[in-house]
């Protein structure tokens, strides 16, 4: 309770959940008769709420949002404070491809509507905020989503019945004091709850929510700012030009997103005060543990910071307070401050759930974040999914899964598990043979967007059908569930799996690494494990690794060791098409796994093997063998056969039978030297 | 054939050909009068000689071509003179006016040709004809095909062929052709032609301004074969005849048992790599078959010799069995392993590429085997992919405009990927079909780049390419199931032009449609027309049939008739109601099968048998179809059309039911030439044809043969089979069962992550390790640095990635070699 009234302090109005838990209903809330009831309920109306919604929608469930706004996004119609948005909307990328073009566009939801991309809503590379809660709004509205706005859920508790889908119900209870009855609770609400330090003197600190945007308030003022992040730079950037100086100061060293290549970290466009700091003009940012802290205001209202430590010393005045400069003459912020600005980011706001849903937050290192598992359940209460920025715990400063262009393909992934789930819909997969692997992964790793923007967190798999000659393939699965994975989506792991991932070089990023450094490119396919910029990655394993396996893995590994693995190297455009840069060598390494040849061969070649052999290579056998062969137009024809048509073949069946012989006894030998072509000798 | 007047001039091929080299800038035309000139002539000699007026100006352009002239022909024996008519002179050669003096060419004093000043333009173009007149017997011009034919069998077994093609008579390449023809014109037969068809005949694609070939044919010893062709790839210079053909005259393939280092043959000399295929005792003959083989391919790239690592005095890396040396002098030798013979070939190949295009970038050259590209679809689209096709006789379809599109008109499209190989292959068939059809289909060819229109693709549910699909106006789009060619689509198009099934409403129709008069033009792609033949009240058969011919629809014509009346055509074919008819319009014959209670899918079944002929010619096309019968195949190889005796005989067979067990066919070595490459497989060497073969395919893959002594007769095969039957025949081989496996290695990165981690425990940075990994190196060696090698560090099967320290073995024995060395 006391938690709730430090909330109504500071938060903004608009953000705020009244109050209004009625004893008696609370009690009361019956189960089956009573309230009404939806399969789904989604709490939130922001981005996260209106993509599942859009999934639960399409999918003809039965759901409802619930937003205590009358309208959707209302975080956007006060933040950020400055107004402008610092996700990209990137509207030309020179590309057709629209799964393509989502990869640069951070703002946009899913949807099947061409019309609800943001670029139509903002032409301005970092848009304005408004223009967002105009585009969410559309989107609600253009997609009939069901959203109940005005109705603030005030309390949520649970309600055991065996008959329900997950053995309790979730009873949400809104500000009139009318229960809702869910099957599946939908937590999107973000985070709102500005984050507090606790230390002497914070009172006099104004919060990034309320403080003045703008900059003539500043002027000829000495500013310290709490907080690093890029909200702390944004109000920084704002009065750069009009304060005397501005100290920042923090915990932790900055951390830069183009070194670390995590969006939540300052970007560039944010970082002036860097400039002028290293440029001796007088800015400047110094790191403490806030925690130690006290601020003083002295009787001309100037502010001074102090040690914590001081003040324990017993009951002294405003203007007799021991100051570190006192013993330490040099003391950094030893200048009085005119004003002091926290900006220090949003927590979680807990205070909704009963204790019953036991949904907590991560320890001391992730508060901000309620606790959850890698499929975005909480670890608490079985049914209950946390969506959106609420969910970043699960790649906190790794990928984009706190923000729009990151988690729309999460909350897609949790609908693609609700589906399983709850009404037997198996993961979408596609099914093909085994000569169409290469041109899967090829076209996956060109164009996704989600493995792209969910780097390390989704993945796509390609399951192995007995006998390998075909495969399912699977996109954009929580690649932390592996071990689960046939469980959860209703597909098998037959005979081994390919995870196709997305990485960067191992050591490449870090708020201390230098990303410029000479040779950090690689170029050449053979040192491809060495690239450093995101590349794909493909893991080969033979059967699904264990739960154990997938959480004891290596450390920097983002999945458990595989019994191979094959990067495509890196690619300035991103453009991982090249024949023999990229193409070629992802396809030996399947073979290699599969132990098959996998090329594709003319009509004419597969004719040649069908009458020379009694086993056709894969692309023969699925193409050729069912008429469907490749004859090859007549110019690439005839060259072939000036080069001595068809090549590389014959020699195949009998290397098996030489390697046995080899020296070390495998079949890896390579064996004497070369065999008789038996065939083609004559044809010059 | 011979000439021998000349040879006694070929002083010494050294010197000639260091005349050639060495342009003479002497200017020393003698003149004399037309006297002076004739008795100086001496027996057998030859000369050149200008008549011109004396009073005729003292320089001219011809006069200037003529002195430069002078000491190339003197080399070759031919002395030129100027001579000066006086006016009094009464010598026939002397012209009567100015512009109509000759050249004319003597042996001795018989006049051999004489040339108009304006065909000796120039240099080039006089000793061109000089020598082209003089060397009459030893260079053949050809026009036709057919003489080249004749020219070519008569020197089988016998001497080979240098054959050239030059635009013109006179240009700098007949003469550099006719200066090689001086030198080796009685070794070899020369042939020359001006056509481009004959140059057309034999293979050759990109024309240029000349071209130069050598025939093998003095080893040809079987005149039904080809005389094996080089082609001179440089160009046509004096310089480079000479070289290309001293390498033609080196030996094939020579065994060698020293240190590739010290090796030295011509091919070394002229510049050209060398190849070392390494050989063991015990191998030694398999492997002289692949370095022959290797030989040939290389011939005029590169030396092969075979390696007797047995007899060597010196280590040679474990696994390496292939070592190659590049000309220049100090070059290292490399020791490699490639998996593949057509691996040596591109090396060389690319190895040359390089050296042509960038030559001092050695690094390059490391990159190791796996990056060659062994998929042959990968490889020719690559190769092609400056080619500019005509893309715009296709419509391109965007996401907004494709639905407008497939409903506005009857469309095909292809959805394919800019960056799929075989797709683009297939684009380009299709794009062929486009020129063919070009303003004369109805159905509008239509493409989709998938890689561009992803969602596109998703939501026409093509998911991987190629896929072609038909859209017509109210019916639901059809997938193309048949051969990617164009031939084959075409077919599926013209046939989808008419309804399936036709509805026919008359007899007098149904008997136009049955004799294939109905649609003429449609029937070469569809061998059989098919009727159902029905009455009014069978609703079921005639839908079952309905979905059957829709199933059929784009392979075969189908028509319906269920009127009243339907039992006049029914009467008339023996047939019951419900009745199928298939008329074979080649054999004009109409067979009628009963339909009663067939569903849509057995009659499906019955059309597909129905198209099936009991002794086809099989070719690269239809296989697939007669592989499903899942019978060993009874094959008679043919070069060209089948003997009509033998074909009379196997068919008597068939209708005696002897061959039931097998599917009898025959193949047409001229319209399917990948035949050769299945008998060599067969026979290791190209038996004498015709040659009959059964090959159990589906159980063991026995490959048996007809003995070739015997004559063709419906006896002989009977009783041969019965003996097949019996067990009492051998096989001749049988045909490798294993699996197709990875033709290659693939980067071990597993690995590589693995030593990089056990290196440097704490810190990953790549770049460290690199450098380690080359100061360890260096230090083994230093001792040798002509000694680079292929680390084949990187090239392990996956199966032996873990903790297999194979590698870690080899790559000692490695480093032992090097000091060896």
């Amino acid at each position: 309770m006391g938690l709730l009234a430090a909330t109504l302090l500071w938060g903004p109005p608009g953000l705020l959940l009244t109050f209004a838990l009625h004893p008696a209903l609370c009690s009361s809330a019956a189960p089956t008769s009573g309230p009404p009831h939806r399969d789904y309920c989604v709490l939130g109306a922001g981005p996260a709420g209106l993509q599942m919604a859009y999934f639960l929608q399409r999918a003809g469930r039965d759901y409802a949002v619930f937003e205590r706004a009358p309208r959707p996004g209302s975080f956007f119609s006060r933040y950020p404070r400055h107004r402008k948005l610092i996700s990209i909307n990137k509207r030309h990328t020179g590309k057709a491809n629209a799964e393509f073009n989502l990869r640069h566009d951070w703002n946009s939801l899913l949807s099947h509507d061409p019309r609800l991309l943001f670029r139509h809503y903002s032409s301005a590379y970092f848009p304005d905020a408004s223009d967002m809660v105009r585009y969410l709004g559309d989107f609600a509205d253009r997609l009939g989503l069901h959203v109940l706005y005005n109705t603030t859920i005030a309390h949520v508790t649970l309600n055991k019945d065996r008959q329900a889908w997950n053995g309790h119900y979730f009873i949400l209870i809104d500000q009139m004091g009318h229960a809702h009855q869910c099957s599946v609770l939908l937590v999107a609400t973000g985070l709102s709850v500005p984050n507090q330090v606790d230390f002497p003197g914070y009172e006099h600190v104004e919060g990034y929510e309320s403080v003045s945007v703008d900059p003539k308030d500043f002027e000829g003022q000495n500013v310290l700012i709490l907080g690093r992040g890029n909200s702390a730079f944004e109000t920084a950037e704002n009065i750069l030009g009009v304060t005397n100086f501005i100290h920042m100061l923090s915990r932790s060293r900055v951390r830069l997103s183009w070194a670390t290549h995590y969006v939540g970290d300052l970007r560039a466009i944010n970082n002036g005060l860097l400039d002028t700091y290293q440029l001796k003009s007088l800015d400047g940012l110094l790191e403490s543990d806030l925690t130690d802290l006290a601020i003083v205001k002295d009787h001309e209202g100037k502010f001074h910071v102090t040690l914590k430590f001081f003040l324990e010393e017993g009951n002294q005045t405003a203007d007799t307070i021991t100051l570190p400069q006192d013993d330490n003459d040099n003391f950094a912020m030893r200048v009085a401050y005119d004003r002091v600005i926290r900006c220090l980011g949003w927590n979680f706001d807990f205070s909704i759930f009963n204790k019953s849903l036991r949904l907590s937050s991560g320890g001391e290192f992730s508060k901000k974040y309620p606790l959850i598992k890698a499929s975005y359940e909480s670890k608490g209460s079985r049914g209950l999914f946390v969506l959106g920025t609420a969910s970043h715990s699960v790649d906190y400063r790794k990928s984009a899964g706190g923000f729009i262009h990151g988690f729309r393909y999460t909350v897609r992934a949790v609908h693609r598990l609700l589906e399983h789930r709850h009404h037997s819909v198996a993961w979408p997969s596609t099914e093909h043979p085994v000569s169409q692997l290469t041109s899967s992964i090829v076209r996956r790793v060109n164009e996704a967007s989600g493995l792209y923007q969910m780097f390390g967190v989704l993945a796509d798999v390609a399951l192995l059908k007995e006998n390998a000659t075909a495969f399912e393939y699977l996109e954009e699965f929580p690649v932390q569930m592996l071990a689960q994975l046939e469980s959860i989506t209703g597909r098998r792991a037959g005979r081994g799996l390919f995870v196709i991932n997305m990485e960067y070089g191992r050591d490449f990023s870090g708020p201390d690494k230098d990303v410029f450094f000479y040779d950090r490119s690689v170029g050449h396919t053979g040192d491809a494990w060495q690239s450093n910029f995101l590349h794909p990655v493909i893991y080969y394993y033979k059967g699904l690794p264990t739960e154990q396996e997938v959480r004891f893995r290596p450390a920097n590994w983002a999945l458990p060791r595989p019994t191979a693995i094959h990067h495509i190297v890196e690619d300035f455009l991103t453009d991982w098409t090249a024949p023999v840069g990229h193409i070629l060598p992802l396809r030996r390494f399947l073979e290699n796994c599969l132990d098959t040849d996998l090329r594709s061969f003319y009509a004419e070649s597969c004719f040649l093997f069908a009458l020379t052999h009694q086993k056709l290579p894969p692309f023969c056998q699925e193409g050729y063998l069912r008429t469907q062969g490749l004859m090859g137009a007549e110019n690439l024809r005839r060259r072939r056969v000036e080069r001595g048509l068809p090549r590389g073949h014959a020699s195949v069946g009998r290397h098996r039978e030489d390697g046995g012989q080899g020296p070390k006894g495998g079949p890896l030998v390579p064996g004497p030297p070369l065999q008789p072509l038996g065939g083609n000798k004559e044809e010059l | 054939m011979m000439s021998s007047g000349f040879s006694i001039y070929r002083v010494g091929i050294s010197f000639v050909m260091m005349c050639i080299f060495y342009k003479s800038a002497v200017d020393c035309l003698s003149e004399l009068s037309p006297q002076k000139y004739f008795s100086t002539l001496q027996p057998g000699k030859a000369s050149l000689a200008y008549f011109c007026q004396a009073d005729s100006p003292r320089t001219s352009i011809f006069l200037e071509e003529l002195k430069e002239a002078v000491k190339p022909l003197q080399d070759f024996g031919i002395s030129v003179t100027k001579v000066n008519c006086v006016k009094e002179e009464t010598s026939r050669y002397c012209g009567k006016e100015k512009d109509l003096m000759k050249v004319y060419l003597f042996r001795g004093n018989i006049l051999l040709r004489e040339f108009p000043t304006d065909t000796l333009f120039d240099v080039n173009a006089i000793i061109a004809h000089v020598l082209f007149a003089l060397l009459f017997n030893e260079v053949k011009y050809l026009t036709t095909v057919e003489d080249l034919q004749n020219i070519e069998n008569s020197l089988k077994g016998r001497a080979n062929i240098a054959f050239s093609y030059v635009r013109a008579i006179g240009t700098p390449e007949h003469r550099a052709v006719m200066e090689a023809a001086f030198v080796y014109g009685t070794t070899y037969q020369f042939v020359l032609t001006t056509e481009i068809a004959l140059l057309e005949s034999i293979g050759t694609e990109a024309i240029e301004n000349a071209h130069f070939y050598f025939f093998h044919c003095k080893q040809v010893l079987d005149l039904t074969q080809q005389c094996r062709r080089t082609l001179m790839e440089q160009p046509l210079t004096t310089l480079n005849v000479h070289r290309f053909i001293k390498i033609m005259e080196a030996p094939l393939l020579t065994e060698v048992a020293e240190d590739p280092q010290q090796v030295s043959t011509i091919h070394l000399q002229l510049g050209l790599p060398l190849v070392f295929i390494v050989s063991q005792q015990a191998t030694r003959e398999a492997d002289r078959r692949t370095a022959e083989w290797v030989a040939w391919h290389l011939l005029g790239k590169a030396g092969v010799l075979l390696l007797l690592r047995d007899s060597l005095e010196m280590d040679i890396p474990q696994h390496s069995n292939v070592v190659f040396r590049k000309a220049e002098e100090g070059a290292p030798v490399e020791f490699l392993v490639l998996h593949d013979i057509d691996l040596i070939i591109s090396r060389v190949e690319s190895n040359t590429y390089i050296e042509e295009i960038q030559e001092d970038e050695d690094e390059d050259m490391e990159s190791p085997d796996m990056d060659i590209q062994d998929d042959e679809v990968a490889e020719t689209v690559y190769r092609h992919r400056k080619t500019q096709l005509p893309l715009e006789l296709t419509v391109e379809l965007t996401e907004e405009t494709f639905n407008a599109t497939v409903v506005a008109s009857d469309s095909i499209v292809l959805f394919y990927a800019g960056w799929q190989a075989v797709s683009m292959a297939f684009l380009q068939s299709y794009i062929d079909l486009a020129i063919k059809l070009k303003g004369t289909s109805t159905m509008l060819l239509t493409r989709v780049n998938c890689a561009d229109w992803s969602d596109l693709c998703t939501k026409q549910n093509v998911t991987e390419f190629p896929v072609v699909k038909m859209y017509k106006e109210g019916k639901h789009p059809v997938s193309y199931a048949g051969m990617l060619g164009s031939e084959d689509l075409l077919k599926f198009i013209l046939l989808n032009r008419i309804s399936c099934p036709v509805n026919i409403t008359s007899v007098q129709e149904a008997e136009e449609y049955l004799s294939g008069e109905s649609y003429k033009d449609l029937v070469p792609y569809s061998s059989v027309s098919v009727l159902g033949l029905f009455s009014p009240n069978m609703t079921t058969a005639k839908e079952d049939f309905t979905e059957a011919a829709d199933y059929l629809r784009g392979c075969v014509i189908t028509g319906i008739y269920s009127e009243e009346d339907a039992l006049i055509l029914s009467n008339k074919y023996a047939a019951t109601l419900p009745a199928l008819l298939l008329a074979r319009h080649k054999e004009g014959e109409v067979e009628s099968i009963p339909l009663a209670n067939s569903r849509a899918q057995d009659i499906v079944q019955i059309v597909t048998n129905a198209l099936l002929e009991t002794f086809p010619e099989i070719t690269v096309k239809n296989l697939p179809i007669y592989l499903r019968l899942q019978k060993p195949l009874f094959i008679l190889f043919s070069d060209g059309s089948i003997n009509p005796q033998y074909k009379k005989a196997i068919l008597t067979l068939v209708q005696e039911k002897h061959l039931d067990s097998l599917t009898p066919c025959w193949l047409n070595l001229k319209n399917t030439p990948v035949g050769r490459v299945i008998l060599q497989t067969y026979f290791d060497a190209l038996p004498p044809l015709p040659c009959i073969v059964v090959v159990n395919l589906h159980s063991g893959g026995q490959v048996f043969v007809f003995p070739a002594e015997q004559a063709i007769t419906e006896q002989n095969i009977l009783s041969w089979l019965k003996k097949l039957e019996a067990g009492l025949e051998s096989h001749i081989t049988i045909l490798p069962a294993q699996e197709w496996k990875p033709p290659l290695p693939a980067y071990d990165f597993l690995s590589m992550m693995d030593a990089a981690a056990s290196q440097h425990p704490t810190r990953k940075e790549p770049k460290c390790t690199k450098e380690t990994n080359v100061q360890e190196n260096d230090k083994k060696q230093h001792e040798d640095k002509s000694t680079v090698r292929k680390e084949p560090t990187e090239t392990l099967r996956i199966k032996h990635w873990n903790r297999s320290n194979w590698f870690k073995e080899g790559e000692k024995s490695f480093k032992h070699d090097n000091k060896e060395l």
